[in-house]
């Protein structure tokens, strides 16, 4: 790939809840591209970006950042956290509970630029917020402070460990338009954890599946995950509520990702490789839907 | 109020003032070391260091009276170089009263840093600051309620502290007497008003600490903390 910036090839043995596995994962990341890491959990998925983040160290391989090599363990090479110069937001938001928002965000800044703080709490709506400590907000707002913190450096890699998992769905997507809002507009490399497929649809250029430790597909997501024979002029994200097996035909009920209800007709072949909690997407390309402002 | 009663009880609070103050120079960057690092000779290390909860004062005692001695090379070294002789003096208790106060000050610290979620230490770290300064920032400001513990049950715990303080002090008037070795004596001579008084004094600080400790740690289960 001509803009490379990520280059990882690494391995790792890992203990997980099924035993003993092997992080085994080769790819290249462009420069200021998004890229989604989807896949069950104990996939090996916060792994590899703590890998990336150099908090855990991998068996063998090498990370290369650009020029920098950044983990090489023939040549002996492993470069600290503090070293990368990465942005890292904590799926449980890891917020300093001894300092205010304002000084949270100030800690992760060498001059205490008070004009530049004010600006990213004005980006993330937390003006007001700005001299409560993390105890007293929301999930939403600690979000917030959790990805300013990690940005305010400005880092040449930001790395999401499942953002957005502990939010409702609503918030979770206004949260999503912030993280675009700040990849757009900061222009960093964006690597996200998630098992969202709203959220990797939403955010993402570019999708790794990550099951057992190693890759099984990558791509842009609506080639990931649909068939390649098909082509949807409309398509929904969701989850299977439940499957009504009646005499001629089956109705599965969908819910989707801002917890809309969908009824489907589905045909027995359809509904063979098909269970309550599967993840799946809805597509039809035989209507013309009508699109309003709400 | 005499003034030997006075300068007892100011000798007894130097003391465990001294002590405190130079047990949370000593047991912040121990505590830190034995909190987050891994090594082989650890769990000799923390059981030394613990040795003081287990072993009786007069034991411990004995063995810094020997120390201090010119007769052994601590001793000796001591008093060639620096020409300085530990035994009977106010550093000499200051030294092995900081030596018996080690667990009291290290373990509720080490037991602060690990409750600490272990994503705060690496938050700082991705944020581009060094061990020192997460340590100083974040790490100690989260860990109030053990700081205070610590604290705390050093200083009550030196303010009582009688046997290493006979066995390496004696019980000189204004160099080494202080109030626990004070109340021995006067029972011994009958003066029962005085040791009532030195008792009483004893009695309440302690009593107003440990209910400062546990108003503080009202969440926490003190004696996990210990």
């Amino acid at each position: 790939m001509e803009n490379t910036l990520i280059h990882i090839d690494i391995k790792k043995t890992l203990l997980s809840s099924k035993g003993v596995m092997t992080l085994e994962v080769n790819k290249d990341i462009p420069a200021e591209s998004f890229t989604a890491l989807f896949g069950p959990s104990g996939a090996g998925k916060t792994t590899l970006v703590r890998i990336i983040a150099g908090l855990i160290k991998p068996d063998s391989g090498v990370i290369r950042f650009g020029d920098e090599v950044w983990f090489d363990s023939n040549r002996k090479i492993n470069f600290s956290t503090q070293n990368r110069h990465i942005g890292l937001m904590f799926q449980d938001y890891a917020l300093f509970p001894n300092m205010t928002v304002e000084q949270n965000i100030q800690f992760a800044l060498d001059d205490k630029d008070s004009s530049y703080t004010k600006s990213l709490l004005d980006i993330l709506q937390l003006s007001e917020f700005a001299k409560y400590k993390p105890q007293h907000l929301s999930g939403g707002q600690k979000q917030r402070v959790a990805l300013a913190r990690a940005i305010a450096r400005k880092p040449r890699l930001l790395l999401l460990d499942e953002p957005l998992s502990a939010l409702d769905s609503g918030m979770r997507i206004i949260l999503q338009d912030e993280i675009s809002k700040v990849h757009r507009m900061f222009e960093s490399t964006t690597i996200m954890v998630s098992h969202d497929l709203n959220e990797v649809f939403r955010l993402a250029d570019n999708v790794v599946c990550l099951e057992g430790g190693k890759i099984t597909k990558e791509g842009k997501p609506q080639n990931v995950f649909t068939d390649t024979g098909i082509s949807g002029n409309l398509q929904i994200t969701g989850q299977i509520a439940s499957i009504e097996i009646q005499d001629l035909i089956n109705i599965v009920t969908v819910i989707t990702g801002n917890n809309n209800i969908v009824k489907i007709i589905a045909f027995k072949d359809d509904i063979s490789q098909l269970s309550s909690g599967d993840r799946v997407l809805i597509l039809t390309n035989t209507f013309n839907p009508i699109i309003k402002k709400i | 109020m005499n003034a030997e009663f006075i300068q007892t009880l100011y000798l007894t609070f130097k003391l465990a003032i001294s002590t405190t103050l130079v047990l949370i120079i000593i047991g912040l960057p121990v505590a830190w070391i034995l909190a987050y690092s891994k090594f082989k000779l650890k769990p000799v290390i923390e059981a030394l260091l613990s040795m003081p909860l287990v072993l009786p004062p007069t034991v411990f005692g004995y063995y810094i009276l020997m120390a201090y001695s010119p007769h052994y090379w601590f001793g000796e070294l001591l008093n060639c170089i620096f020409n300085v002789r530990l035994a009977f003096t106010f550093e000499g208790i200051l030294i092995a009263s900081v030596i018996f106060g080690l667990p009291f000050m290290i373990q509720p610290l080490q037991s602060g840093l690990r409750s600490l979620p272990e994503n705060l230490r690496e938050a700082s770290h991705t944020l581009g600051k060094s061990e020192l300064v997460t340590f100083i920032k974040v790490l100690i400001p989260n860990i109030k309620p053990s700081l205070i513990t610590a604290i705390a049950l050093t200083f009550a715990h030196s303010i009582g502290e009688f046997g290493i303080v006979l066995m390496v002090g004696g019980n000189m008037q204004g160099i080494t007497r202080v109030a626990s070795v004070a109340i021995y004596d006067e029972v011994q001579s009958m003066n029962f008003d005085t040791a009532n008084h030195y008792a009483f004094i004893l009695f309440f600080i302690s009593f107003v600490l440990l209910t400062i400790i546990y108003g503080i740690n009202k969440k926490q289960d003190l004696w996990k903390i210990l």
